[in-house]
């Protein structure tokens, strides 16, 4: 490796700023073209946009390593505002804790879930379809993650509605604490403490992954408190993500009229539509990692200890990787490679849930939904790393 | 270019080395005096080893050398008799071999972990000249009964230095400590192990927390010396197109169906987070992800194409494609 080194180029513009938030693409556009590694002012963090620095800080797991956290405080030193999860650990504490969770989510068990998942499609799609227009975010998006996954994870019905409030503090953290995160965390404890109450074993029944990872400690796997971590991280990254992305797909999808129509002829195409609307518009945009020891990346030197902010949804538009037409959808583009539910070690474990999840309900909207498009302008939500929609009204015409 | 399977060359034993106990080295070149096709580390010829028999040696000589090749070979008393034909073979003796062949080939990647069991050290020579020669970071771990039945152990320390050349002589310091060598994940960094069966079983075992794909294996069937076929090449008929094409040792399943443009789901692509899935209409399947169960494994109804391939003695899978 060459040992020539350049300074950062030093960028004033806020990520978290709100109109950055709200549009987040001609920032990262940018932010890309300003160099490999830029130095963000507004954060005092480094931060990498193109698709090769972005994959090279996610496999390299012992360089820019997990356990300083995701937000941009170093919780090695300054403890976070709860216990690390398997997210902000590193091996070897991450490697039993991630055995334990793929012994439990694995392609075995996620087949598994297409039938009791697809009946609440059915219904809602069928219900959805007798309708002219609907919310697609409020009236499906945030519908059927919430119906489905906490069966599966195994919680009961009492203390549901704290989900989406405690994983919107979980993943707003990982940003500043600005004024989005103070809303975020005002019922901090309410929130949390449920959360908690429905990872414990009792409180779980016993088919779920929840008990399944909780066997993991009989068998002398993990600890009891590691158990509770993993049914909380369960919990906290399988709604809004999904809800995101099942949202997100659909923005993409009522502007590309001619792919529902193809998708309607080949529902097969939904998991590659699902595929490339994820890449196009991730949900989860950008989080940090720490840098271990010294090193040099895109040509700059990082010092130990700096936290380098990695842009997910920047490096899934790269036009170095995608091409000239990155900033487009094309269902006939080979996607594989993104990087919107992360790569490397800490890639994530619910990933195929999310999948089967996104393609039954994909699949059976399309099914009975002879044309979807938009009515009006969808409204952006306001969140510090994910990005997707309050609102996105739809018109649509019955097959 | 490799000549087709079953074409022989003649060779001549150059000049035979006793390298350790009940192991000798073979310096083998072409009767008629040309060299040898260009080869890779991690390369094997087959030997023709009288009365029909035929077996697999690594070879431990140096790519940049193709004037001859060597070979090392254990004395397996028990063994069906290739190690004892190949003992017996003195200077000026001819045999038929093979040109190389390689489906153990050593990857691109920025640090290397190279661990042999006793005579497995061989393939992983070559490795190790190729991986200083291109400046990359590696160490080697080799195991062996005692430093008196280690071939070549005090000639690769003296050219690289113990701190790189690290042997665990059994009857000195004990087994292999394999959870302290491979307990903590390393990134960029593949992991090169050739042995007995025993030791590559404790090796893959203790991988299981590492990136899937890091570590690549040459097994030595006990009672042959034979190396498996890591990587060979294999058919995958895809029922759904109705097309067959060949997977070669250098590329996965993933790669030669996308080759044809039908179209997979995949995201890693190695091995970790499922994705590509794929159900096997039939053929058996060797598992090389991080993500099955033992229970699907058995079940033997999908594999990750974007890893696993074909087993060894499979030459056709009939995939759900």
């Amino acid at each position: 490796m060459t040992a020539t080194t350049h300074e950062a180029n030093v960028l004033g513009d806020d990520p978290f700023a709100t109109e950055n938030l709200l549009d987040p693409y001609p920032f990262l556009g940018r932010l890309r073209e300003a160099g490999a590694v830029s130095y963000l002012e507004s954060t005092g963090s480094y931060a990498v946009a193109g698709y090769e620095e972005v994959y090279e800080v996610l496999t390299d797991f012992e360089t820019y390593i997990s356990s300083g956290g995701l937000g941009p405080r170093d919780i090695r030193k300054d403890s976070g505002w709860r216990p690390p999860s398997i997210l902000e650990s590193d091996p070897p504490i991450h490697t039993v804790m991630r055995r334990a969770l793929t012994g439990v989510i694995n392609p075995g068990t996620v087949r598994a879930l297409r039938q009791p998942f697809t009946p609440p499609a059915v219904e809602l799609a069928e219900q959805l379809a007798r309708r002219d227009r609907f919310d697609a975010v409020t009236d499906l998006a945030e519908k059927y993650p919430l119906r489905v996954f906490p069966d599966a994870v195994g919680i009961s019905d009492g203390g549901r509605e704290h989900l989406l409030p405690y994983g919107n503090m979980v993943f707003n953290a990982f940003g500043p604490e600005n004024y989005i995160f103070k809303q975020a965390f005002a019922q901090e404890d309410e929130h949390a403490a449920a959360v908690m109450r429905n990872c414990q074993r009792e409180n779980l029944d016993d088919t779920g992954f929840g008990a399944q990872i909780w066997d993991r400690v009989n068998e002398g796997i993990i600890t009891e408190q590691q158990a509770t971590l993993l049914v909380r991280a369960l919990l906290s990254a399988g709604v809004d993500t999904t809800i995101f992305g099942i949202g997100n797909t659909l923005s993409v999808l009522v502007r590309h009229p001619q792919a529902w129509a193809r998708l309607r002829e080949n529902p097969k195409l939904a998991k590659f539509a699902v595929d490339e609307s994820l890449r196009l518009e991730s949900p989860f945009q950008k989080f940090h990692r720490t840098v271990a020891v010294d090193t040099v990346l895109g040509g700059v030197h990082l010092p130990a200890g700096a936290k380098v902010l990695v842009f997910l949804g920047a490096a899934n538009r790269d036009p170095r990787k995608w091409g000239d037409n990155a900033d487009e959808f094309d269902l006939d583009r080979n996607a594989s490679g993104h990087v919107a539910f992360g790569m490397g070690l800490h890639q994530c474990v619910g990933q195929p849930i999310a999948r089967l999840e996104m393609e039954i309900i994909l699949q059976q909207l399309a099914e009975r939904v002879a044309a979807i498009e938009p009515d009006g302008a969808p409204v952006p939500i306001l969140h510090n790393v994910l990005r997707g929609f309050e609102s996105l009204p739809v018109r649509i015409t019955g097959a | 270019m490799t000549a087709p399977a079953g074409t022989t060359i003649d060779a001549v034993v150059d000049h035979v080395d006793v390298v350790a106990d009940q192991v000798v080295s073979l310096v083998l070149r072409r009767v008629d005096g040309r060299p040898f096709q260009p080869w890779q580390p991690g390369a094997h010829i087959d030997v023709h080893v009288g009365d029909g028999l035929v077996r697999q040696y690594s070879l431990c000589s140096s790519p940049e050398e193709l004037d001859h090749l060597r070979i090392g070979v254990l004395h397996v008393p028990d063994s069906r008799g290739g190690s004892k034909a190949v003992h017996a073979l003195l200077a000026g003796f001819q045999l038929a071999i093979s040109e190389p062949r390689n489906n153990f080939p050593l990857r691109e990647s920025r640090r290397y972990l190279f661990l042999a069991g006793g005579i497995g050290i061989t393939p992983l020579m070559p490795m190790i000249e190729a991986a200083e020669r291109a400046g990359k970071e590696w160490t080697l771990i080799y195991g062996g009964r005692s430093r008196g039945t280690m071939a070549f152990a005090r000639q690769l320390e003296d050219r690289y230095g113990t701190d790189r050349i690290r042997i665990f002589a059994e009857d000195e310091v004990g087994r292999l400590d394999l959870d302290s060598i491979l307990g903590m994940p390393r990134a960029h960094m593949l992991v090169y192990a050739c042995g007995p069966g025993g030791l590559l079983n404790a090796v893959e075992e203790r991988c299981m927390g590492w990136p899937p794909g890091v570590l690549h294996t040459e097994r030595f069937v006990a009672s042959t010396l034979g190396a498996a076929a890591a990587n060979a090449p294999f058919e995958v008929e895809l029922a759904r197109t109705g097309s067959t094409i060949a997977v070669p040792n250098d590329k996965t399943i993933l790669e030669a169906v996308e080759g044809i443009g039908v179209r997979v789901l995949s995201s890693c692509r190695g091995g970790l987070c499922g994705t590509c899935e794929t159900r096997i209409i039939s053929g058996e399947p060797e598992h090389r992800d991080a993500v099955l169960t033992e229970e699907d494994r058995e079940a033997g109804g999908i594999m990750l194409v974007c890893v696993s391939r074909a087993a060894a003695g499979c030459p056709r899978l009939v995939l759900d494609l």
